[in-house]
């Protein structure tokens, strides 16, 4: 039994003929000490995916119109109060884009991490666990930085004290939104080589979510993309990144620029990410891609596996196929 | 004569306890900076946060006032000027700014937005004519005509960035300081705004400096590349050479620290350990000492200045060959 498998799950804001689905009929599983990256453009259903996971998504105005979550096994759509209160911060623990924003301004960050230990390790909350998890996300001298304000310390710091809560409860599923995106690329460096190497010595399973495609090749076993809510293409990260399938993927590659790369014009994805409210018919990536067919804009393609182990939305995605990325 | 030059450009902002105290310290974010640009040239400038990198590019659109320093523009000095007699000459510098929604006021329709510009600095002598101009402008930024009475929230970022370049085009400037003008948008985006500031440089020849934290972009547009760390310019040279070849300890480790994606790269990552030191209270010697892994006794004292390490290649370290 995979330790998270997320089946048809349907989330829509609003009711009625005013809703609006965000994530369409998506299904994904994670393995035990598997590192899963999801990946795509602001807008895409990616946050609301992983927050429904400790179902922390406000409902409402968010309504779950169908689909399963299992995280061991049982069901948190259908979960008590209670046993998500456990689930939370316990099974599943969550880290966020703005560590400034996610620790409370007026109390001393060891006395949060406190917080989390009373609630799912009452018998560990103590100062010696709450120095032990400093040190263990890289903190010198815990004993000083445990009695210091959110605000006294960096953003790097800042997440590395959100990671030493969300590790205080021994998740066995990481859930980590950005972790990264607010931070300097010296200071996400430190953070991507601490969080891969917390997964190897803990052996967390971890829902990295990203728009970078650089960190999904340094931490990730494997790489969800999607695209308007629902996953387009899904692979083993080396297979992924050396020969993706999916026009929409390969337009993502392309469209970033290389450093020590050559190219004079960068290729573009014409157009922006529809609107909730306004998705194209068929295909919703048709109006955007570079090789749509006629029947695109009629038939919705469905999600499948193509290769072993690779699941491609799209019909035609072993047509006029590139060479191998070197 | 080149397009803009900066001599010793300094900008202090001075901690103060209260409006009238004399002041307890001084925030040194830009210290010491002198460089120029070519009219045609895209000059890219990367640091981390907090190494003054924006309060270099306001300090040359005058947003901000220079401490201490000269900044030529056509030959001009912005410095040694009058208000009024700057006036005039704004028209030469122009700003595009980081976020497009915050920079473009939500009470105006594009034509107001844009057509500010022309009427502040009288290009458009009758209403016809400004009504042209607006049209040619959005045009070239690739946006429709029937736009023009739109107001910024009816569109979405890549759009709003692109009437913050048609603003910036309005009073035809030679020079734009593009302030991290595509961090805040998807990549997809991203890369129109790239080729448009591009294709924008081709047909009128207008300079840049272009500002961001991302290498990878900034190595693309640019010609050269300059690294600023704690308000001092480390690294300066043509933009492939410092990319692919860095001399200074911290370019090379922020080259480093850029995650690739291809999963088989087999390159050594330096990750530096903490974080930028405070531009209050700057390390003694070379700014980049404490982090640095190379570094010897003379590190902790004596400064070192940008020097020639190769033509047009300039780096501020002892050790660099």
């Amino acid at each position: 039994m995979p330790l998270l498998e997320i089946k048809n799950l349907k989330l829509d804001f609003g009711f009625n003929n005013d809703a609006l689905r965000a994530v369409d009929d998506l299904s994904l599983t994670i393995g035990a000490g598997e590192t899963v990256c999801l990946v795509g453009e602001s807008g895409c259903g990616k946050s609301v995916t992983a927050l429904s996971i400790a179902r922390l998504v406000p409902t409402p105005p968010a309504h779950y119109a169908g689909g399963e979550i299992l995280v061991n096994g049982r069901d948190v759509l259908k979960m008590s109060k209670r046993e998500l209160e456990k689930i939370r911060g316990g099974v599943v623990g969550c880290i966020f884009q703005e560590p400034g924003a996610s620790l409370n301004p007026v109390f001393r960050v060891g006395a949060q991490i406190k917080e989390a230990l009373k609630l799912h390790r009452p018998q560990a909350a103590t100062d010696a666990e709450v120095r032990r998890l400093l040190r263990l996300v890289g903190i010198a001298a815990p004993e000083m930085r445990a009695r210091d304000y959110p605000h006294q310390l960096s953003g790097g710091m800042q997440q590395r004290v959100m990671i030493a809560m969300a590790l205080a409860t021994e998740p066995k599923l990481l859930l980590a939104d950005e972790p990264t995106t607010a931070l300097d690329v010296t200071i996400q460096a430190q953070i991507i080589e601490l969080l891969r190497d917390l997964k190897q010595r803990l052996g967390m399973s971890m829902l990295l979510i990203t728009h970078n495609l650089g960190i999904v090749g340094d931490i990730a076993d494997r790489v969800a993309v999607m695209y308007a809510g629902q996953i387009v293409e899904t692979a083993p990260v080396r297979d992924l990144l050396r020969r993706p399938l999916h026009p929409y993927t390969r337009a993502l590659m392309n469209s970033v620029p290389k450093l020590a790369g050559d190219a004079s014009r960068l290729t573009t994805i014409p157009g922006s990410v529809p609107s909730l409210g306004a998705m194209p018919t068929g295909c919703r990536f048709h109006p955007r891609c570079a090789q749509r067919q006629s029947d695109c804009s009629q038939t919705a393609p469905g999600l499948v596996e193509v290769e072993p182990n690779r699941w491609v939305r799209c019909p035609y995605w072993n047509l006029n196929r590139e060479p191998e990325l070197s | 004569m080149k397009l803009l030059e900066v001599h010793g450009l300094k900008v202090h902002f001075p901690i103060q306890p209260g409006p009238f105290s004399r002041p307890r310290a001084w925030v040194k974010a830009v210290d010491g900076v002198s460089f120029d640009l070519a009219s045609g040239e895209t000059l890219g400038l990367v640091g981390e946060s907090g190494c003054g990198k924006t309060t270099l590019g306001r300090a040359i659109a005058r947003l901000v006032e220079p401490t201490a320093g000269d900044i030529f523009v056509d030959g001009e000095n912005l410095c040694r000027m009058t208000e009024s007699d700057l006036r005039p000459r704004r028209r030469k510098l122009q700003m595009v700014f980081q976020d497009p929604h915050g920079s473009l006021d939500p009470r105006m329709p594009l034509s107001e937005i844009i057509g500010e510009a022309l009427d502040i600095h009288r290009l458009a002598h009758s209403a016809d004519a400004r009504r042209k101009r607006i049209e040619q402008l959005l045009l070239a930024v690739g946006l429709d005509l029937e736009h023009v009475d739109r107001y910024p929230h009816e569109f979405s970022g890549g759009q709003r960035q692109r009437v913050g370049i048609a603003r910036a085009l309005a009073v035809e400037p030679k020079l734009i300081v593009c302030d991290e003008p595509v961090s805040a948008l998807d990549v997809s985006v991203q890369a129109q705004i790239i080729n448009l500031l591009q294709e924008l440089q081709e047909q009128s020849g207008i300079g840049y400096l272009f500002i961001s934290h991302d290498l990878a972009v900034v190595e693309h547009i640019s010609r050269r590349v300059m690294v600023m760390y704690l308000g001092k310019v480390v690294e300066i040279g043509e933009a492939k050479a410092v990319v692919q070849a860095p001399r200074h300890p911290y370019t090379q480790a922020l080259i480093s620290a850029i995650p690739v994606v291809d999963p088989d790269s087999k390159r050594k990552r330096i990750v530096l350990s903490g974080d930028v030191p405070s531009p209050i209270q700057p390390p003694s010697g070379c700014p980049f000492h404490p982090r640095c892994a190379m570094a010897e006794l003379r590190c902790k004292t004596e400064v070192p200045v940008l020097r020639e390490v190769a033509p047009g290649h300039q780096v501020a370290c002892h050790l660099a060959s």
